[in-house]
């Protein structure tokens, strides 16, 4: 009953059930509190944009919501379900630093799909659709270590794509591409989320906030400044951090 | 007396005419040390890869131990091989003793640790920069080994070869439990050794110069190896 129902809800509609959220979350690490106490909802068909200052924990808040990392209090809920393998095997990430393995760009593809489970000729097929529709076809035999900064952050898209995620997570996925490489990826990341794929991404960039974003969490110090309808807060910030960071000013706790 | 400058052009002769005696101990050698390093491959890299990648209880001390097992007395390893196969031993049966087979069984021995201990070190390190990527892929556990392994081929070549280099070197293990047979056990170290001794030295020292050219040859492979791996950024 509850996919039926999930399956029925306009998926831009902004009172559908949530598709991740936390209650209560929390994470230690090194004697800090790096994430306090944050509960939050992302919605299906939705693109969630994270963003706030460098060290405010958004790359360690996108590895607690994917289930790399254990909070130390509170917990991570897909669709209201606990966060096991079945749920992680819905979602993917691209990291910061994208992390290639040593092996031809095409292989990196394959191997995305052999773990789950795709072989032979379908896998043939994917990796051939992946490496077009992220216009790598002619680096396919490349190794992917030698592959641009650019190029690499195409490949790992592609490669988190291949798995047909219902959730894709990107931990600033254009912060060192150019003008011309950044429009590619926001393109792919368009196409997935028109085919149905929730978007979660970090970002630093605003023009890149306006063109994407359909919700916004602002982190400051492992907590939240303030979510919302990314219009909304961008029209009317209401916390003092969000202001700050909106103005370019640096923000320090009063 | 003798000239060295003689010995040296004897030795030299020997080696040019590919002496039939000098071949077939050099075949032996060659053939003892690659076996044992095959199986000591197939033992010790993915038994260093999983100690390198998985987290299990008694991992500390299996990494402690690896660690000291390869520094093991090649001749301590000869001695127990010889208490195992000797006539009285537990594998007396087998009729091991004196047989190239009885030298493949210590090299292992001694080289299985040192490739276990290398490969878990450079799985290690490799698993560090990997380890969330395949977390968020949803690895599984054979999937990673053999991953790793994969993905390190290059310098788990030179791992093997570091293997192989000490093999082919060791001498007290395989005389104990070779004998030195002529014909039989007799590779280029446990010649060498006995050659020496006997004054025979044209032979000592034309097995000596090629022991030396495998080493320089195992060398230069490792080097251009690493510089084609670099090339690749695969290393
Ligand atoms: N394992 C860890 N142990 C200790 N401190 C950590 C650990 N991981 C992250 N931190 C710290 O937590 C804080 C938040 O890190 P995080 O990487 O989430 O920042 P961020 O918001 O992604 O910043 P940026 O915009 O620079 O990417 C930083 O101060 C960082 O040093
Ligand atoms: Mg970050």
């Amino acid at each position: 009953m509850r996919d039926m129902t999930l399956d029925m809800t306009i998926p831009d509609s902004a009172t559908a059930p949530a598709l991740l959220a936390c209650q209560g979350l929390s994470f230690d690490a090194g004697g800090k509190r790096l994430i306090d106490d944050l509960t939050l909802a992302i919605r299906p068909g939705r693109r969630t944009l994270i963003m706030g200052p460098n060290g405010a924990g958004k790359s360690v808040l996108l590895r607690l919501l994917h289930g790399l990392i254990a909070p130390t209090t509170g917990a991570v809920l897909w669709q209201g379900g606990p966060l096991d393998r079945a749920a992680r095997d819905a979602q993917a990430m691209v990291f910061q630093r994208p992390v290639m393995l040593r092996r031809s760009v095409l292989a990196n593809l394959k191997f995305a799909l052999t773990v789950r489970g795709v072989t032979g000729a379908a896998r043939a097929a994917k990796a051939a659709e992946a490496l077009e529709l992220a216009r790598l076809t002619d680096l396919a035999r490349r190794p992917a270590r030698v592959l641009s900064g650019g190029e690499q952050q195409r490949l790992a898209l592609a490669r988190a794509l291949v798995g047909e995620p219902r959730l894709l997570f990107l931990d600033e996925p254009t912060s060192s591409l150019d003008p011309a490489s950044t429009h590619a990826i926001e393109d792919l990341i368009n196409a997935a989320h028109a085919r149905g794929v929730s978007i979660v991404m970090v970002t630093h960039d605003l023009g890149q906030a306006r063109r994407m974003g359909d919700d916004v969490i602002f982190l400051q110090n492992g907590t939240l400044a303030e979510d919302g309808p990314l219009q909304d807060v961008l029209a009317a910030p209401q916390a003092p951090s969000t202001k700050a960071w909106l103005e370019g000013r640096l923000y320090t706790a009063p | 007396m003798f000239s060295l400058t003689d010995i040296l052009t004897e030795a030299l002769g020997l080696i040019l005419t590919w002496d039939r005696d000098l071949s077939e101990i050099v075949m032996l050698s060659l053939r003892v040390t690659l076996t044992a390093v095959v199986i000591s491959c197939l033992i010790g890299l993915p038994l260093g890869a999983m100690v390198g990648a998985f987290r299990f209880p008694g991992r500390g001390v299996l990494t402690v131990l690896l660690n000291a097992l390869m520094g093991l007395p090649p001749v301590v390893v000869g001695l127990v091989v010889y208490l195992m196969l000797s006539a009285s031993g537990p594998l007396g049966v087998l009729q091991l003793l004196y047989t190239p087979t009885a030298m493949i069984i210590a090299q292992t021995i001694l080289v299985t640790p040192i490739i276990a201990a290398l490969t878990k070190q450079v799985v290690e390190d490799l698993h560090a920069e990997y380890r969330e990527q395949f977390a968020s892929l949803g690895v599984g556990a054979f999937d990673r080994i053999a991953a790793l392994l994969w993905d390190a081929r290059y310098s788990l070549l030179t791992v093997a070869l570091a293997g192989f280099g000490r093999a082919v070197a060791e001498v007290g293990a395989v005389l104990i439990v070779g004998g030195n047979i002529n014909h039989v056990t007799r590779v280029m170290t446990t010649t060498i050794a006995l050659e020496t001794s006997k004054g025979n030295l044209e032979l000592a020292l034309a097995l000596g110069l090629l022991l030396l050219a495998i080493a320089v040859i195992v060398n230069a492979l490792v080097m251009a190896l690493r510089a084609s791996a670099v090339r690749a950024a695969y290393a």
